[in-house]
Formats: C-alpha cells, sequence, structure tokens
C-alpha cells in the first residue's frame, strides 16, 4: 500500500530546485527523451511520480538520481514546463543530507584548509549541509 | 428638495445576519430629502416590489433608494417597478449593500456604518438624478454571417428558414470549410460529404440566402440593428453569370500551384476550383500562379472556356451593405508542428498531421483515396499516432486541450485497418477524452476491435531509417521504453485560432482571449453573444469544438439572431455621453479614446467679441454610445458628462461616503 503524503524529501527537493512536481500529469515525455534510460531503474516520470506520492525510501535506493547526466532535454521538452533536470538535482541534494558520517561544514575545517578551497565549494558546502 | 424614500433589504440572511437593518433604516430617516424608509425581507419579489410602488404613490416619492443586492442582479427588476408606480426609472438608485458590505465583512459592527454609508452616498446621487430616456432604434431585418463552414452553413439555413435575408461572406471560392476536408465523421462514421454537401446545395438554392465567397469583410460601423459593412468581393476573374462549372478551364491550364486544400500535399491548376464539391461551382484564377497574370501570355482557359465566362480584366468590388445582426463563425486552423524538432515534421514526406492523414481517405485528395506513403507510394503496414501535439503544452504550444483529437484519431485508425487491413496502429496518448454522446464506445471499440495498441505515454524522438522512422517513446504504465519501426507518423496537432483572428476581432469590436479565440459574453448563461451587442459567435472561433457542438451552438447563434431580427425597435443606451460644447476645447482626445466610434468632430459657430467664429468641438452619436465613459474620463477640461454618471452625481456620492468616517 502506497501513502500519498508529502515527504521531507519532497519539500526539500522543491526549495532546491524551485520546481512543483505537482505540475506533471505524467505524460512521460521526459523519460522518452532521455537518452540514459537504458542505465535507469526508475524512468525520469517515475521519479517524479514517487515524489508525488511520498515515496522516499525507494528514492533513497535508486541510482536514476545519479544516472542523470542533466543533459537538460527532458527539461526542453517538457509540456509543462518543469525542469526535471533541476529536480534531479534537488533530489540528489536531499538524498545526500540523509547520508551520516561523511558530514562536514565550514566549521570543521582549518584555516588552512579554507584559504585553499576555491569559493564554490564552500558555498556547496553550505547549501548541502547547513541546513 | 427630492422626495426620497428608501427601502433597506434583508435578502434573507444575506445581508441581515451581517448588517443590522434596523440601524440603517433609523439612520435613512436623517438624510436629506429622506421622507420615507422601510425594510423588508425580499425585496425582490412581487411583494416587496408591491411595497415600494405603493410607497412612491401613498408619499409622493420622487427619488427611489434600494439596498439591496448589486446592480448587476436586480436593478431592472426595481426600476421596472418604480416605471410601473409613474417614476421614471433612473430616478432610481441602487446601493449594493450584499456583495459589497455584507458578503465581504463577518463583523455586524463594522458592516452596518459601511452600509449606512453606502445607502447615504446612493440617496445624495439620487438627488442629483435626471429623468433619462432609452432612444429607440430601428432594425435592418438583414443578417451577415461571416465564414461558410458548417457553423455558417447552419446559422444561414436556420435565420433563412425564420424568414430573413441572409448573406454568407466566405473568404475562399466555395463554402464548407473544414468539414468539406474530412472523410468520415465520429462517431457514427457517417461520410462527410454526403451530410455536408446537401446543406451546401440548400444554401446555394434557398432564396433568402446570398452566397458571397471569395469574399472578405473589410470594415464594420454602426451598431446593433444598423452595421454598415463594406465587403470586398475579390476578382474572380471569372464571370459566374456566364460559367456553367463544366470544369474545361482547369483541365487545359498548364500551369501547377500547391493546393491549399490539400495542404499543399497536392497540386491544382492556376484556374481552379478546390474541390468537385464545391459551391458555387464557378472556378477562380489564381493571379499569382496565372501564367497571363504574371508574363502576360496564355490565355488558354479563355480560349478554351465554351461559355465566354474568363473575364481578365475584373476587378475587385466593393459591397456596402446594412445588417441588423452578424454572426462570426471564422473556425480555426491546425497548428504547424515543425517547431517540434524531436518529430521531425517537414523533413520526411511520411511525416503528416491529422488532416493531412485525413486526405489520404478522400477520393478527391491528394492520392486519390488510397492510403499510401507518400515517400514510396507503398501502403503503410505500421502507423504511429502521436496525441496532444501542441495541446496541454504551456511550454512550446497551446495550454488548452484541443478537444477533437482523441476521437478523429480512433477515427482515422479505425479507417486504416478498412482500408489496409493488416495495418496497425500504436497511439501514443496522455489521457484519451472522449466525453460525448457514444464517444467512449467509439473510442473503445478502436481499441477492442480494431486492433489499435494505446500507449500511455509520449515520444522522444523521430528519425529516419532505411525505409522506415524509428519511433522512440515510453509506456509510462509499464514503465518502458518502446521502439517501433514505423512506417508513417500521424502527429494530431492543435487546432489553433486562425492567423488572422485578431483582425476580424478589431474590424467587429469583440474581444478574444489570449489564444485569439472569440469571447462569448458569459461562460455559461451566454455562450454564443458576445460583449458587443448583435455581434453573435458559433464553432471553433470560439474554442476547438466538434462537429456536433458546433452545429449546435451555430443554431443559438441563429435563434438568437432571429428574436434579434423580429424587434420593430430596439431601447438603445440612456446613460450616454453629452458634450458642453461651450466649454469644449475641440482637443478631440475623446474621439480618439471611443472604443464605438461614437464622437467626432463639429463646427459650430458662436458669438465672440464683436462677431461669430467657427470652433471645431465633440459631439456624440447617441445611438452609437454605449456609455462606457472613457470620454469622460481624459476630457481635460471635465466637459464630457456621462448621463446617469455624470461628474456631479459621483462627487456627490464622495461627499456623502466621506461625510461619517
Amino acid at each position: 500500500m502506497v501513502s500519498i503524503i508529502k515527504s521531507r524529501m519532497l519539500e526539500e527537493m522543491k526549495l532546491q530546485s524551485g520546481q512543483d512536481p505537482a505540475c506533471c500529469y505524467q505524460c512521460a515525455k521526459c523519460s522518452a527523451a532521455c537518452p540514459v534510460t537504458a542505465a535507469m531503474d526508475l524512468l525520469p516520470h517515475q521519479v517524479i511520480r514517487y515524489l508525488q506520492l511520498g515515496l522516499e525510501v525507494e528514492l533513497l535506493e535508486s541510482r536514476t538520481p545519479w544516472i542523470c547526466a542533466s543533459c537538460f532535454t527532458c527539461a526542453a521538452r517538457c509540456p509543462r514546463d518543469l525542469d526535471l533536470a533541476r529536480m534531479m538535482e534537488g533530489v540528489r541534494l536531499a538524498i545526500l543530507r540523509r547520508r551520516e558520517g561523511n558530514m562536514f561544514g565550514p566549521a570543521n575545517l582549518s584555516p588552512e584548509q579554507l584559504a585553499k578551497l576555491p569559493q564554490q565549494a564552500l558555498v556547496s558546502g553550505f547549501r548541502k549541509y547547513n541546513k | 428638495m427630492p422626495r426620497t424614500g428608501v427601502f433597506i433589504c434583508h435578502c434573507g440572511t444575506n445581508i441581515a445576519a451581517t448588517v443590522d437593518i434596523d440601524k440603517v433604516v433609523e439612520a435613512a430617516r436623517s438624510f436629506p430629502g429622506v421622507v420615507h424608509a422601510e425594510d423588508y425581507r425580499y425585496l425582490c419579489s412581487e411583494v416587496g416590489q408591491d411595497l415600494i410602488k405603493k410607497a412612491i404613490k401613498e408619499h409622493n416619492l420622487d427619488r427611489v433608494v434600494v439596498g439591496t443586492c448589486s446592480p448587476r442582479m436586480h436593478e431592472n427588476t426595481f426600476r421596472k417597478a418604480a416605471a410601473e408606480a409613474g417614476l421614471n426609472p433612473f430616478l432610481l438608485e441602487v446601493a449594493n449593500i450584499r456583495e459589497q458590505c455584507s458578503w465581504v465583512h463577518r463583523d455586524i459592527a463594522e458592516a452596518t456604518p459601511k452600509a449606512v454609508a453606502l445607502v447615504r452616498a446612493a440617496t445624495a446621487k439620487a438627488a442629483q438624478n435626471d429623468p433619462l430616456e432609452a432612444p429607440s432604434m430601428e432594425v435592418e431585418k438583414r443578417a451577415l454571417v461571416i465564414g461558410g463552414g458548417i457553423a455558417g452553413i447552419q446559422a444561414a439555413l436556420d435565420i433563412a428558414e425564420a424568414g430573413f435575408t441572409v448573406d454568407i461572406v466566405e473568404r475562399e471560392p466555395s463554402i464548407g470549410g473544414r468539414m468539406a476536408q474530412l472523410e468520415k465523421t465520429f462517431p457514427t462514421l457517417d461520410c462527410s460529404a454526403c451530410i455536408l454537401t446537401p446543406k451546401m446545395v440548400e444554401v446555394a438554392q434557398h432564396p433568402n440566402i446570398n452566397l458571397l465567397t471569395y469574399s472578405e469583410v473589410e470594415q464594420v460601423n454602426g451598431f446593433v440593428g444598423q452595421f454598415d459593412v463594406t465587403i470586398r468581393k475579390k476578382a474572380r476573374s471569372v464571370d459566374a453569370t456566364r460559367c456553367t462549372g463544366c470544369g474545361i478551364c482547369h483541365e487545359k491550364c498548364p500551369k501547377k500551384a500547391p493546393a491549399e486544400f490539400e495542404m499543399g500535399r497536392s497540386t491544382r491548376k492556376a484556374i481552379y476550383v478546390p474541390f468537385p464539391q464545391a459551391v458555387p461551382n464557378v472556378p477562380v484564377i489564381d493571379r499569382q500562379a496565372c501564367l497571363y497574370f504574371q508574363k502576360g501570355r496564355c490565355q488558354i482557359c479563355a480560349k478554351e472556356c465554351p461559355a465566354e465566362a474568363i473575364d481578365f480584366e475584373q476587378q475587385d468590388e466593393l459591397l456596402e451593405r446594412r445588417y441588423g445582426a452578424i454572426i462570426v463563425s471564422t473556425g480555426f486552423d491546425q497548428m504547424d508542428p515543425s517547431g517540434y524538432g524531436e518529430y521531425g515534421y517537414g523533413q520526411h514526406p511520411d511525416i503528416l498531421t491529422g488532416l493531412e492523414f485525413e486526405r489520404l481517405f478522400n477520393a478527391s485528395g491528394p492520392t486519390g483515396g488510397k492510403v499510401v506513403r507518400f515517400s514510396d507510394g507503398k501502403p503503410p503496414k505500421k502507423v504511429v499516432f502521436i496525441q496532444c501535439v501542441g495541446s496541454r503544452d504551456k511550454a512550446r504550444g497551446m495550454n488548452y486541450c484541443s478537444k477533437i483529437c482523441c476521437m478523429y484519431t480512433a477515427k482515422q485508425a479505425i479507417l486504416l485497418k478498412e482500408k489496409v487491413p493488416d495495418a496497425r496502429s500504436y497511439i501514443f496518448y496522455i489521457d484519451v477524452r472522449a466525453a460525448g454522446k457514444g464517444y467512449e464506445e467509439f473510442q473503445r471499440r478502436a481499441a477492442e476491435e480494431y486492433d489499435v495498441a494505446y500507449l500511455r505515454g509520449q515520444v522522444g524522438k523521430i528519425f529516419p531509417e532505411n525505409d522506415y522512422l524509428v519511433v522512440k517513446g515510453v509506456d509510462s504504465l509499464s514503465g518502458k521504453t518502446i521502439e517501433i519501426k514505423a512506417d508513417m507518423v500521424v502527429l494530431a496537432a492543435a487546432s489553433i485560432a486562425r492567423a488572422d483572428a485578431p483582425v476580424v476581432g478589431r474590424i467587429l469590436g469583440i474581444n478574444s482571449d489570449s489564444y485569439h479565440f472569440f469571447n462569448e459574453a458569459h461562460p455559461k448563461l451566454r455562450p454564443v453573444e458576445t460583449h458587443t451587442a448583435g455581434v453573435f459567435i458559433a464553432g471553433a472561433c470560439q474554442a476547438p469544438k466538434d462537429i456536433p457542438d458546433t452545429v449546435a451552438q451555430a443554431g443559438a447563434a441563429a435563434a438568437k439572431t432571429v428574436s434579434l431580427l423580429s424587434k420593430e425597435v430596439l431601447q438603445g443606451e440612456a446613460c450616454t455621453a453629452v458634450v458642453n460644447q461651450a466649454e469644449c476645447s475641440g482637443c478631440l482626445y475623446c474621439e480618439a479614446v471611443c472604443p464605438y466610434g461614437a464622437v467626432s468632430a463639429v463646427e459650430i459657430e458662436e458669438r465672440s467679441a464683436g462677431g461669430t467664429i467657427k470652433r471645431t468641438v465633440a459631439e456624440v452619436n447617441a445611438a452609437l454610445c454605449q456609455g462606457c465613459g472613457s470620454c469622460t474620463a481624459i476630457c481635460r477640461s471635465g466637459s464630457i458628462n456621462l448621463k446617469g454618471f455624470s461628474n456631479e452625481q459621483i462627487l456627490a456620492e464622495v461627499d456623502a461616503i466621506c461625510l461619517q468616517c
């Protein structure tokens, strides 16, 4: 039995990507256009459906978000103007936050390391771990 | 001082629950000029109206204020009641204490003083009101139908049968429209031509119908009952009174051009009739293609014509006619799907639109009725249909559902199976929308009895390989990607408004939605009227729709037209603009902003120091004025006033509201 709920992953993904899966009417154009579906266990439109249904555990275990090459074909073809490539990035970020043990933030770094790190990495670190 | 009566309505609990009625009545008694005030549970009821009528007579009232619902709701009801009691209806004012007070507030302590202020404002305005008379106008007993597709044909026949004269203006050389291009109609598989052509012939033969084909409406002036319309009758280069329709001219004509009727998928001659059942069966010379008009030599058609009907000297003709009502039925276009690169339309001859595929079944179509591929002339064994190409697509197409594609695709899949028995159809769809009498059953028949594979999903890429087209799609229900080696691909391209719909809208003064489909006056209760009185709409120019809906709407527009033309006189607008010509500086900004062309410049003579001078000022034609008030707002010197909404009246209202805040 599937529970249709608003999941934490959905909320995080929406915040990160600015995309709302509720717009999707499941035409599956993204899956038809995606060049790397052969390596995916869930098709792109199914990822959106899983988000709509709040199937967090399944998404945490799925290979699909990591297979996505961010080629943006899906975003270019989507009739609902959803940017699925951004959504996938949002899902990846949400998954990373679930993982324990590899948390390191700016506070854990020495001044020498901080001086060497590029600015972008710091911003990225904040985005991923500072919530 | 006027003698004003104030009547406050409870509207059941709609007003009374949030407004303290007793307090409003009590306050009203203290307003200047109020000699009578009372309340009632439902003022709009017979008893409530009698209450007002009785009070007018008993208290000798010369102004009435009703505190009720919005004037859009019941202003007419109360004005009629006042008129029956012998009062000029425009001496009655409505204070809207329901929509603008009780419905938008919860707190009785806040809503009550607001209701008092609104009634006070209406009382102050009523004191300034003058008695007004609505002008009456004659009705020209003749209708104009723009567009001779099935909508225009049906509307014209219905009006003509009611005994009124109708002119049909059709841009193409023949009437018939889109329906003439179709082979069969869903869900009964009636032959389209077999049910349409008898109606076309009836139109041509009806004594009350005048056909103006190859003609366009250039200009519309005037107003309901008296539209003055300029129609351009384009030069046909053929004398219709002599032509017998024998067809020798287009048989002998040496010059070919792409056939519009076949969406350019085959050719016609420079002199042509668009299709064999054309009405009227009189050819047209396409001057852009004709060798004589382009190079000065040929004239074969004129030499061959046994009736001597070819007339190279013919000129466009401008007709000026007056009509009482106009029906707009200009139809729709099919979107060009070449913007969708992944489908490759336009890059391969075997990728067609729905309408192009439809023509393959027609005996007079580009393939003579054989369902074969344009590339090699072989019958297709695997045909992929793709739904929602440009429809339901807010990113690259139209946000709406085109409504007819689900059904005509099912129809075409059935027709294909009948013509090519070993063919298989694959239909990629998002949702099947088969709402309509017999539609669901028809679609299921396609899936169950005609071996049509319905695949819920979309297509991501189509590319040619060897002599077939590789279609890469997905079935979202199973979550499997699908690859089909298809012989032909049919795209259900979106139905869109005609490219020149905005121009037609501007000529007629009717508005459209963001997709350029014409707007009805009310989506539910006035579906064939427009906001311009006397102009009606029918068919797919209002929104995509199928033939039954189009015919029903055409009948409705005809009924509205007939009821308008049956009137001897029409009551015009009483609240019109008037110019104080002594103050007018003649800047004529008002003329520029008037949407109805009711303001014009006139020269007046006036006495000035030592003699008379001539001066240009504005003048309002009360018959054209609709009382929108644009001119009064733009007038720099405040010298235009709207009767019933004059600057003095509005300011009296504002003053009254500000009195106690």
